[in-house]
């Protein structure tokens, strides 16, 4: 294989390139789960197809360490932080935004089930025409003057969340010659531990895009990937008014040593 | 609104995997005094600052950075108010995008141990473009030698690994932290029990 060059905005490699060089590393992966080997249930750091991540990701393994007194504790956040419009991303301005109009809900649990109650999610999308409202943006789609595409909410006690939104669209990017993302939703998640910390992309249904996308793909297991795609649910459209999606959140597990007492103290927050 | 009824989920409780911050979070992460855990008129208020680096030794202009610590006394807050600063409650949490020469800066104090005779340290987290998943780490006082010799992390890491998570103090009394996300000096990153993380194929 020819040097991989590690300028992330060289847009040098094809798509088919690209493609051969992930159904390679999948392809190892099957075979090392075939051996019994270890599942994958996160994205993979040191993905060279995704060219960024070629000088950005740890070369040494991560060190193995038991969670200390702060780690097993969070940052709380509130109605003093956030106010209850910021989860409608549609009535920022004022004027309605262009496209499709949904909502997008669901529930965020530890590794163990538990409800993760009154904490912070942020979201932050492209609009209907695959366009960030950022300087660094520089895809020729139009800006939408009634989209900001930055939404936050606080979760409910059974760990729902919900938002209201625009369906953001797929946008080029310069990882490979001809590269477009998937349509995703940004979601940046807090748990009762810091170390459940997790920023990571919701997809949508059936996506032409997802077997192209060396981002989506840095996750080598199957199942893993479709954990981040939302599954339309009708019961979440409502009349004349938006579709709606479903997509629950798992966080990893909690290293506190939970007591009944805590999860009455959690809903005085 | 009509509330959505609940259709039962599966019983699937493996983590949702991560998925990188991208290069587009500089509008909707960032936040106002995101970087001040204490204002900078607070008695006790010291600077953490320091550059990120890539493998090949220049500086990463697109990561963020999260820092959560104790106060002080060691004491961990519970406090809501980190999204809107009233300059007055310490929430222990800040954020801060790194600027075009990777370089970043918070305002905060000395964290006190949160356990009699333990290193006191600051969690760094650290997200980026290129990088898929978050890393954890340490920033440790330079201080307390004895603490930090008997740290469990600390004393379980080679001396060159264990450099890298000790901040230095400078004259000022600012402290000095550079994380390298590659490389001969790469920093020592963390992994919990129960968070798993995919590093891909290691050296060493
Ligand atoms: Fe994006």
């Amino acid at each position: 294989m020819a040097e991989t060059d590690t300028d992330p905005d060289a847009a040098k490699a094809s798509q088919d390139e690209i493609s051969a060089e992930m159904r390679e590393i999948h392809d190892v992966y099957r075979r090392s789960r075939d051996d019994g080997g270890p599942e994958e249930t996160s994205a993979r750091m040191n993905f060279p197809p995704y060219r960024s991540s070629l000088l950005r990701s740890p070369t040494k393994s991560l060190h193995h360490t038991d969670p200390e007194e702060i780690e097993l504790h969070s940052p709380a956040f509130g109605e003093r932080d956030v106010r209850t419009l910021e989860s409608d991303l549609t009535i920022q301005h004022g004027g309605e935004p262009i496209g499709e109009r949904i909502v997008v809900t669901g529930r965020i649990v530890d590794g163990d089930g538990r409800p993760i109650r009154h904490q912070l999610v942020e979201v932050w999308q492209a609009n209907a025409a695959g366009r960030y409202v950022h300087k660094r943006d520089q895809h020729p789609a139009p800006i939408d003057p009634n989209f900001t595409g930055v939404g936050r909410t606080i979760t409910g006690p059974d760990g729902e969340y919900t938002f209201t939104t625009i369906k953001p669209a797929p946008y080029p990017w310069k990882n490979h010659y001809n590269a477009w993302r998937p349509a995703h939703i940004h979601f940046s998640l807090f748990g009762t531990d810091f170390t459940q910390r997790l920023i990571t992309q919701m997809y949508f249904p059936g996506d032409p895009l997802f077997d192209l996308d060396p981002i989506y793909q840095s996750i080598t297991d199957q199942s893993a990937r479709d954990r981040l795609v939302a599954a339309y649910d009708h019961s979440v459209a409502n009349h004349e008014w938006n579709t709606g999606y479903r997509w629950d959140i798992v966080l990893s597990g909690s290293s506190r040593t939970w007591f009944e007492s805590d999860a009455a103290s959690d809903e005085e927050h | 609104m009509s509330t959505p009824a609940s259709p039962q989920t599966s019983a699937d409780l493996t983590p949702t995997p991560a998925q990188t911050v991208g290069p587009f979070y500089g509008y909707a992460l960032p936040f106002p005094d995101g970087e001040k855990l204490v204002d900078r008129s607070h008695p006790d208020a010291i600077r953490l600052h320091g550059t990120v680096y890539d493998g090949d030794g220049v500086p990463v202009p697109d990561a963020l950075l999260e820092i959560w610590q104790a106060d002080g006394q060691g004491r961990i807050s519970a406090e809501h108010g980190s999204l809107i600063r009233d300059g007055y409650t310490f929430t222990g949490w800040g954020r801060t995008p790194v600027d075009n020469v990777g370089r970043f800066r918070f305002t905060t104090v000395d964290p006190g141990p949160t356990e009699e005779g333990r290193a006191p340290f600051i969690l760094l987290t650290v997200f980026a473009r290129g990088l898929l998943d978050r890393l954890f780490t340490r920033i440790y006082l330079p201080e307390d030698t004895g603490a930090l010799a008997a740290d469990p992390l600390l004393s379980s890491l080679p001396e060159e690994r264990r450099r890298t998570l000790i901040a230095a103090r400078e004259e000022d009394g600012d402290l000095r932290f550079d994380v390298h996300l590659q490389g001969a000096e790469e920093t020592v990153f963390l992994q919990y029990p129960n968070t798993p993380q995919v590093t891909g194929p290691v050296t060493g």
